[in-house]
């Protein structure tokens, strides 16, 4: 038994972080409306990393949202962290695309936000103060933002930028911590470097991280489980389990497995979304013209 | 055959950059050109004094105003009423406004009415004015207020709104409260915004001074503008108006320094 054995098996067994039941959401109302996610079931254990995959308009960033409490659901059930989730809290950190970051702050205030907050204030001993700002800086070190410390958002690259997010997200250790697409306005080498270092950050701070992308590499490279959803209605089509040790590194992209699984939910994306009868005609287009 | 030349962008490309010192050339033609222009018509005696007296008639005017009358007096009533109108107007529209832009039902209760209010002339409002404040110095910076207030509750709402949603709802994730989110993120996110609003109001109360003076007043800039209409003395009107121009250019900048210097990461640049 490896590693990541064990650790899905204490996954499966204790209560799950993240407790979705017979969840829909509908936007707007009569004749208008639109059903964005359909009987979603759905189980998250804790210190597990699941990504969140499908075509444009499947729902995974309203799912997500829903699981923040930023969005609420038309229909059905969701419990986080032993709690119903209804609105907005702490113990659920997020990180967006981009533009999160508060712009009059520098880094190291940016970091340091959530230590204003009255919800993060329980610990006022000077011990645990300490603590926190020994945080800060582990966090300023970990992200490698020691440099940048005294600089403002907009004097930094996107890459930097999203960096300052994730090191703000965990500041309070949020239990769990949700991704929309972090990496997605970032250039493949930085967004490589940006995998890895997320890697880093879930192996050492143990948090369940729930991560919604569109791009099927980034889903299976940091993904232990990759739900694939499904759009119109936006529902989950199905769910695989990573084969591959919990520590990943860059040259695994070129294994036998994760080749056959990028293909298989590839496949799976194609499939549900429409584009496999745009391909179809653009074959027969193609034959047509004799190409 | 072409030589071949540097591939920077000339002066008139779109957007195209542009030096410190071609800018300030350029702003000084700006506003030579129509003094020259000015000066020429009126020199060539084509046109009345009456109508049009030239630059030296007017400067010879506000020597005349400032040793035989009370030009200081004048512009600092003036200063006086237009900046204690605008203050008004500021400290009451910034809470409502934020108000306004932060929750949905105090937008629906607020933002219809003043949109109603603001597209009345604060000139009809003088009778009321009078009638409800009387005729001292509070009725003139009532009308500066009228002019001024709805106006710029709107705006100030609309700063607030525009905070991008990402902050507002990063803040949420970190657990901030309804009071937190007022004071550390959408006042905070929307502060250079505001001052923005801040300084272009300022120039909207300016505009009010000749109308809020038209009350039973016997000083002022825009007082004096409106007697000189009475003895048909147009050195005196320009004057008075460029004046105004005068102090509305000075406070603008005035603002804009502000701006740079409360919110300096705006400028920062890596």
């Amino acid at each position: 038994m490896d590693v990541s054995e064990i650790v899905s098996a204490a996954a499966t067994r204790a209560e799950p972080k993240v407790s979705i039941r017979g969840l829909s959401k509908v936007f707007g109302e009569g004749p208008g409306a639109t059903t964005a996610l359909q009987d979603i079931d759905l189980d998250i254990g804790d210190h597990t990393f699941v990504t969140l995959v499908g075509a444009s308009g499947c729902g995974k960033s309203t799912l997500l949202r829903i699981i923040a409490g930023l969005e609420f659901q038309t229909g059905g059930e969701i419990v986080a962290n032993g709690k119903a989730v209804t609105g907005p809290g702490a113990d659920r950190a997020m990180v967006f695309q981009q533009y999160s970051l508060f712009p009059w702050l520098n880094v190291a205030q940016n970091i340091r936000f959530s230590r204003k907050l009255r919800a993060n204030k329980g610990d006022f001993t000077s011990a645990e103060v300490e603590a926190a700002s020994g945080r800060a800086d582990t966090l300023l070190n970990l992200m490698g933002l020691q440099a940048a410390e005294k600089s403002f958002p907009n004097q930094l690259s996107g890459g930097m930028q999203q960096r300052v997010a994730i090191a703000r997200a965990l500041m309070p250790r949020p239990p769990i911590l949700l991704m929309d697409e972090p990496f997605g306005a970032l250039d493949a080498q930085t967004r490589e470097v940006m995998h890895d270092l997320i890697q880093y950050v879930f192996l050492l701070e143990k948090s369940t991280i729930i991560f919604v992308t569109h791009d099927v590499e980034e889903a299976i490279y940091l993904g232990q489980r990759v739900v694939v959803l499904a759009p119109r209605p936006g529902r989950i089509d199905s769910i695989y389990d990573v084969p591959l040790p919990l520590r990943r590194s860059q040259d695994m992209k070129l294994s036998p497995e994760f080749v056959r699984l990028k293909g298989e939910i590839v496949g799976r994306i194609r499939e549900t979304s429409g584009m496999k009868t745009d391909l179809e005609l653009l074959d027969k287009l193609c034959g047509q013209l004799r190409i | 055959m072409a030589t071949r030349r540097n591939a920077r962008p000339g002066l008139w490309s779109v957007r195209g950059p542009m030096s410190q010192r071609n800018y300030w050339l350029f702003a000084a033609i700006g506003l030579l050109v129509p003094l020259l222009a000015w000066w020429a018509l009126a020199s060539a005696g084509l046109v009345s004094k009456v109508f049009m007296p030239g630059p030296a008639d007017v400067w010879a005017r506000v020597l005349k105003w400032s040793s035989e009358d009370n030009l200081l007096g004048d512009t600092l009533i003036s200063i006086y009423r237009v900046t204690v109108g605008w203050a008004l107007s500021a400290v009451i529209a910034l809470p409502i406004g934020l108000l306004i832009g932060s929750f949905r039902p105090v937008q629906a209760l607020l933002e219809p009415l003043t949109d109603f209010i603001r597209y009345m002339p604060a000139v009809a409002f003088i009778p009321l004015v009078m009638l409800w404040v009387g005729i001292d110095e509070s009725s003139k910076i009532s009308i500066i207020f009228i002019g001024t207030f709805f106006q710029m509750v709107l705006m100030v709402a609309e700063d607030v709104r525009r905070v991008p949603v990402a902050q507002v709802e990063a803040a949420q994730t970190m657990g901030a409260d309804r009071r937190e989110m007022l004071e550390l993120v959408l006042l905070q996110s929307a502060k250079p915004a505001l001052l923005d609003t801040m300084r272009i109001t300022m120039g909207w109360a300016w505009t009010y001074l000749v109308v809020a003076e038209i009350v039973a007043a016997n000083s002022g800039l825009g007082y004096s503008i409106l007697r000189a209409q009475r003895y048909l003395q147009t050195d005196k009107i320009f004057a008075g108006i460029i004046i105004i121009g005068l102090i509305g250019l000075i406070t603008d900048q005035l603002f804009r320094l502000a701006h740079r210097k409360a919110f300096p990461w705006m400028y920062r640049k890596s």
